[in-house]
């Protein structure tokens, strides 16, 4: 070791080969591809991998609509009333509110909720060869789970035949999308898209800003059919009276939604500050009605305020299915050529693709 | 860091490979050894500092846990709740989320830390063993996988190079 020089590497110059070298000048030629094209999951991507969704998001657009339609019909109708009697605030709160629901509608319907990349085949191999098959290979083998000890406390995690690992705790397969989600809470067909670990604090601000803007526009219909009708007119005359019967249209949409999205509200400020998720609440994962054994939720802090800053304030995680890095010229060709050097593709990676 | 690996002690283990140029003209990939994670302590990155098998001639102990623990420490400081993090969050919070579009956070810069000390390492200790550190991030944060190179040349190579990745569960 003494008689050679230790050269400085550069572990980026092992994605050029002298062998591959002419095959890199010629596939040159060919557009390089983005991750998000051969993503293996049900999702669908916009803006070049920037935004990602569910491929069934049929009610988004339904949710986005009844929203804007109903702000509008505020805005339009109810706002030039309530300006002249009331005060300039009403509009100004009304739009911040607004503003402020879309925005998290968004932000939760375009993120990615903590999808879970798919195992390598040689991560596949290595946890295949570590599992016990028994029986015979005509027969799809039963679940395979692995027990594993959190803050003392047993934790079963399950194998996933699709994603060919062994989940994560708190981690759910979503069938509609067919991907592992962390921290899975569950699938909003609202939002058209899972919520899980990178988006509940987005979803969470757009149901509890959502019951604000609904009791807001709520309130200030009723005061404004009351206003009418205190000025000696029945109820009747005052509706007939405001343009066209909106104002009703807006009650009855408020009204429908103030009861299913704040008890949805209560039900996950309850989940936030108990540190569990829609799935584990729903299963049962950790009632204590189950057996003798203290079965306690193992990832509570304990404290109602903790639990609250670690689920809503607590660090954003990043994407890990990099969606718009791109694929590596050797991972073009489909089948894994074990002779061949197969490195793993150290690309520059860009702030871009890590956001969001 | 630790430094320069002091010559007299590695003297055996590093003499095959000299630098991975050398690697890349003579070397295959032999096997790849996954690290998995550890959940004792609940969902939060860490991983398990267990010695796999397959490493215990081409690398001493103390070097790999160092590694290991140091990756486990960045982590840790990543996804620490306190009040750097109770700021962002209500920062975010109070413009509608909007200033991720611009702010690069804390778990981001803590990352690129990472990238740089695993290519730090592999430079340092991994190449000249013929070992290769991938980033955990690029395998969803699930396992750090060490990919072992062989001497084409030598005689005396692990077996079951091809078998390993050509198993027939896939």
């Amino acid at each position: 070791m003494k008689n050679c020089e230790y050269q400085q590497i550069d572990p980026r110059a092992l994605s050029v080969l002298p062998s591959s070298a002419q095959n890199h000048t010629e596939k040159k030629a060919q557009r390089p591809r983005r991750k998000w094209e051969v993503f293996p999951g049900k999702n669908r991507f916009f803006c070049d991998g920037r935004i990602i969704l569910a491929r069934q998001n049929g009610v988004l657009p339904l949710t986005l609509s009844l929203i804007i339609v109903t702000c509008g019909l505020f805005f339009a109708f109810d706002c030039p009333f309530l300006v002249k009697h009331l005060t300039v605030f009403i509009p100004v709160i009304g739009g911040v509110l607004f503003v402020f629901v879309v925005l998290s509608l968004l932000r939760t319907s375009f993120t990615d909720p903590g999808i879970l990349p798919r195992a390598t085949p040689d991560e596949a191999a290595d946890v295949e060869k570590q599992i016990d098959t028994s029986g015979s290979s005509t027969y799809r083998p039963p679940p395979r789970t692995k027990e594993i000890l959190i803050n003392q406390q047993v934790v079963k995690l399950k194998y996933c035949f699709t994603c060919k690992t062994f989940r994560p705790p708190r981690t759910s397969h979503c069938s509609l999308c067919d991907n592992c989600v962390e921290r899975f809470d569950h699938h909003c067909p609202w939002v058209g898209n899972c919520v899980g670990k990178r988006n509940y604090r987005f979803f969470y601000s757009f149901i509890i800003s959502l019951s604000f803007l609904t009791s807001f526009i709520f309130g200030c219909v009723i005061t404004h059919i009351t206003l009418r009708t205190q000025a000696g007119k029945t109820i009747v005359q005052a509706i007939q009276e405001s343009p066209a019967r909106y104002p009703f249209l807006e009650l009855v949409v408020c009204f429908f939604s103030i009861w299913s999205i704040l008890g949805l509200s209560g039900f996950h400020t309850y989940l936030v500050a108990s540190n569990l998720t829609t799935n584990e609440d729903i299963k049962g994962s950790w009632s204590s009605k189950r057996g003798a054994e203290d079965s306690g939720n193992p990832y509570t802090y304990n404290s109602i305020i903790t639990n609250c800053c670690a689920t809503l304030c607590g660090p954003m995680p990043p994407s890990l299915i990099d969606r718009r890095g791109f694929l590596p010229h050797d991972e073009a060709i489909p089948a894994v050529s074990a002779s061949e050097i197969e490195l793993p593709p150290f690309t520059a990676k860009n702030d871009a693709h890590m956001v969001g | 860091m630790q430094g320069l690996v002091p010559a007299a002690t590695d003297g055996n283990m590093a003499t095959e490979f000299h630098n991975l140029q050398e690697l890349r003209h003579s070397a295959s990939l032999a096997n790849k050894v996954f690290i998995q994670r550890d959940y004792s302590e609940g969902t939060t990155c860490r991983f398990q500092t267990k010695f796999p098998s397959e490493l215990e001639s081409r690398i001493e102990r103390t070097l790999f846990e160092d590694t290991v623990k140091t990756l486990n420490n960045y982590y840790a400081e990543a996804e620490k709740i306190g009040g750097q993090s109770y700021l962002e969050g209500c920062l975010a919070c109070a413009t509608a989320y909007l200033i991720f579009l611009c702010m690069e956070t804390r778990y981001e810069k803590v990352l690129k830390k990472i990238a740089k000390y695993i290519q730090e390492q592999n430079e340092k200790i991994y190449a000249p063993r013929g070992l290769l550190i991938t980033d955990p991030i690029e395998r969803g944060m699930r396992v750090i996988e060490i990919s072992i190179y062989e001497d084409r040349g030598s005689s005396g190579s692990s077996s079951g190079s091809s078998s390993v990745s050509g198993s027939t569960a896939r």
